[in-house]
């Protein structure tokens, strides 16, 4: 069966063009564009081409965008190479809603004696400007805030903040692996010195990031060995992947506009219909500042991973903030930052969609949610009054 | 993912004896919505007899709290209540061919649920958990039943209790405390352990000795500036050689003997330990 995926924030499938394109660098040009020779030294022009087509999408310079192996790898290369480089400076910034890649970092950097505040939100999952405006002072060495939120797709206010910090001349990263390719960006009108870009979130394939970081801003590498990327960043290029992030991020460019639209209208279908197909449930975050692709919907009174499992039945892929689908105990932390009650955490269910979503899928997942939901509602004990509505 | 059994996937997708008995004679309900899993468990009982006439559940959970709960209703019906309390947390495990270990607590939460019906049925109060005797502030959880659940399935670290109960799974300040009740357990109340031992491979036996050796035994030994060393293991004999304070130490024999009782309990009951 092939899946219907809704799952695009968690990984996207390579295109096929993008494919196409990386194939020969596994067989036919395996040389090391390191070498002399031209068999070798050929892929380099390919790396630079491809670095030139990702500064393409968000309106870098080629020389900066430095390839890494992941999203995770640019989040900790910019966050470590910030407080190496200001290393008088013992403060971090970020908030409660990030992603584990700079979160858990950030603990890591407390651990190692690093002052750390964690920016609150309120319960639409809109960033506390004014706890962030105090948390700034001089001892601030770096700034790190997402981008767009991986889980409801809040988009935060990136231009305003970097505004801040730019008058005060401190370093601001955002993690922006859930918004390249998905909204245009150009980073000459954007006040931010450093920004991450994850392969698999855009039909490239998994393994390969990049992280801008903008020319004059001091940068300390973080895998340490040979020259490549200019030294900033050791070890034999991914040849084949650093291509083919090249190819997505072209093609991502080319659709930018009409793939938003398409599919904010997907989108926008399918959670209209699951809110009034489905009573007790609701849109969790700010609908008015979101990814196009992403919806975030609690069913109450119902746990997520049951969901998922009945879903998975008819191949639907989704994902949910509920405890048990996450591996640990703890539900999302993103939800709880919120403020969202437990009982609606529990039966957080996402879709995340890609230009690859037909109408058709949204209609599959229109039809099987309401029955899905409504008997896992009569199995629950909280969910007589609801259940008869459904 | 989970991995989970065909037969759990089954009891997921179609459960059994899913509802409210009208009228019950004994109503069990422990979690809360909070904690991320909640259980109800009503259960109609045959006055004369003490049979279990019928059981029915409402689960808010995931996949295997759903199936936990509708096997425990499976495995209960047509029991009189004094069998019925005879059924584990393991057992409902193996009615469904097994849980994977992380959701170990659906089971227990089963086995609770029919602790609390039967109490009922009995009319006997179960205090409300008092917040100052709960080890686990995150997801609620008592001393009592950390230590109830430890000595029922033989767990004898942290991640086990997590596993089994939740406690622990959440902020992790509770760590210590737990830490603390199994060391209590298993150093003190050794007697306590489940009588059956699995059956050992040669190979099995050997490694467990020397596990116990060294964590067990060696650690105190060393606190009295004492030492052990293993020579040999031929069967169920074990050769150690004392070192240190030991040699020659009046209470030899004592030390001797403890170190034998303490691999009989925890390897097999016929070992026998001599010295070099
Ligand atoms: S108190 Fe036990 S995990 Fe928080």
């Amino acid at each position: 069966m092939k899946p219907i995926y809704f799952d695009n924030n968690a990984t996207t499938p390579v295109a096929p063009e993008v494919l196409e394109e990386m194939l020969p660098y596994f067989s036919e040009f395996y040389g090391n564009p390191s070498s002399m020779h031209t068999f070798g030294g050929q892929l380099h022009r390919k790396i630079e081409e491809a670095r030139a087509k990702v500064a393409g999408l968000i309106g870098a310079e080629p020389e900066e965008i430095i390839f890494t192996s992941c999203g995770t790898e640019s989040d900790n290369t910019a966050l470590m190479s910030a407080v190496e480089s200001y290393p008088q400076k013992r403060h971090v910034i970020t908030t409660r809603v990030e992603h584990p890649a700079v979160l858990n970092f950030c603990k890591h950097l407390s651990r190692k004696g690093y002052r750390i505040t964690f920016i609150p939100v309120d319960n639409s999952g809109r960033l506390d400007m004014d706890a962030f405006l105090k948390a700034i002072d001089d001892d601030t060495a770096v700034v790190s805030v997402m981008y767009a939120n991986n889980e409801t797709g809040v988009i935060f206010p990136i231009t305003a903040i970097g505004g801040m910090l730019r008058e005060r001349n401190i370093l601001f990263h955002t993690d922006a692996v859930q918004v390249a390719g998905k909204i245009p960006i150009n980073v000459k009108d954007l006040p931010v010195d450093m920004f991450s870009i994850s392969g698999h979130k855009l039909h490239a394939p998994k393994g390969i990031g990049a992280l801008y970081v903008r020319k004059g801003t001091r940068f300390y590498p973080y895998i340490i060995g040979g020259h490549q990327e200019r030294g900033r960043r050791a070890g034999t290029e991914n040849t084949a992947s650093i291509i083919a992030l090249g190819k997505s991020c072209e093609s991502a460019k080319e659709h930018l506009d009409k793939e938003a639209d398409y599919l904010k209208r997907l989108r926008d279908r399918l959670e209209g219909a699951l809110l009034k197909s489905c009573p007790d449930a609701q849109v969790n975050g700010d609908t008015e500042n979101r990814l196009p692709n992403t919806t975030n919907i609690s069913f109450n009174y119902v746990e997520g991973e049951a969901i998922l499992l009945r879903l998975d039945e008819y191949g639907i892929c989704a994902s949910s903030g509920s405890a048990c689908s996450s591996g640990s105990l703890e539900p999302s932390h993103v939800l709880r930052a919120m403020g969202i009650p437990y009982t609606a955490i529990h039966g957080s269910i996402r879709f995340s969609l890609s230009r690859y979503n037909t109408e058709g899928e949204v209609d599959k997942v229109i039809e099987m949610m309401p029955p899905i939901i409504k008997e896992l509602r009569t199995l629950s004990p909280y969910g007589k009054e609801e259940s008869r509505k459904c | 993912m989970w991995e989970y059994t065909k037969k759990l996937k089954d009891l997921f997708l179609h459960p059994k004896n899913v509802g409210e008995i009208e009228n019950p004679d004994a109503v069990g309900e422990v979690g809360s919505i909070i904690c991320g899993d909640a259980l109800r468990l009503t259960l109609k009982v045959d006055k004369e007899t003490g049979r279990i006439i019928d059981a029915k559940f409402q689960t808010f959970g995931c996949a295997s709290a759903i199936a936990s709960s509708s096997a425990l209703t499976e495995m209960i019906k047509g029991r009189t209540l004094d069998e019925a309390i005879e059924v584990t947390n393991q057992d409902i495990a193996e009615y469904l061919g097994g849980l994977p270990k992380e959701k170990m607590h659906c089971s227990v939460m089963g086995r609770e649920a029919l602790e609390a019906a039967i109490a009922d049925y009995k009319g006997e109060i179960i205090p409300p958990e008092e917040k100052e005797k709960l080890v686990c502030q995150c997801f609620e959880v008592t001393e009592e039943k950390i230590r109830r659940v430890a000595i029922e399935n033989h767990l004898t670290t942290v991640e086990e209790i997590t596993d089994y109960t939740k406690a622990g799974g959440g902020c992790g300040s509770c760590i210590p405390r737990i830490e603390e009740i199994l060391k209590d357990i298993w150093h003190i109340k050794m007697p306590e352990m489940p009588a059956v031992k699995k059956k050992l491979t040669n190979l099995q036996k050997i490694a467990l000795i020397q596990d116990v050796i060294e964590k067990e035994i060696r650690p105190r030994l060393q606190a009295d500036g004492g030492d052990i060393e293993l020579i040999d293991i031929d069967g169920n004999k074990v050769t150690v050689a004392m070192r240190a304070m030991c040699v020659g130490c009046p209470m030899g024999g004592v030390t001797m003997s403890n170190i034998q009782e303490k691999l009989k309990e925890l390897v097999d009951e016929n070992i026998v330990v001599e010295t070099e």
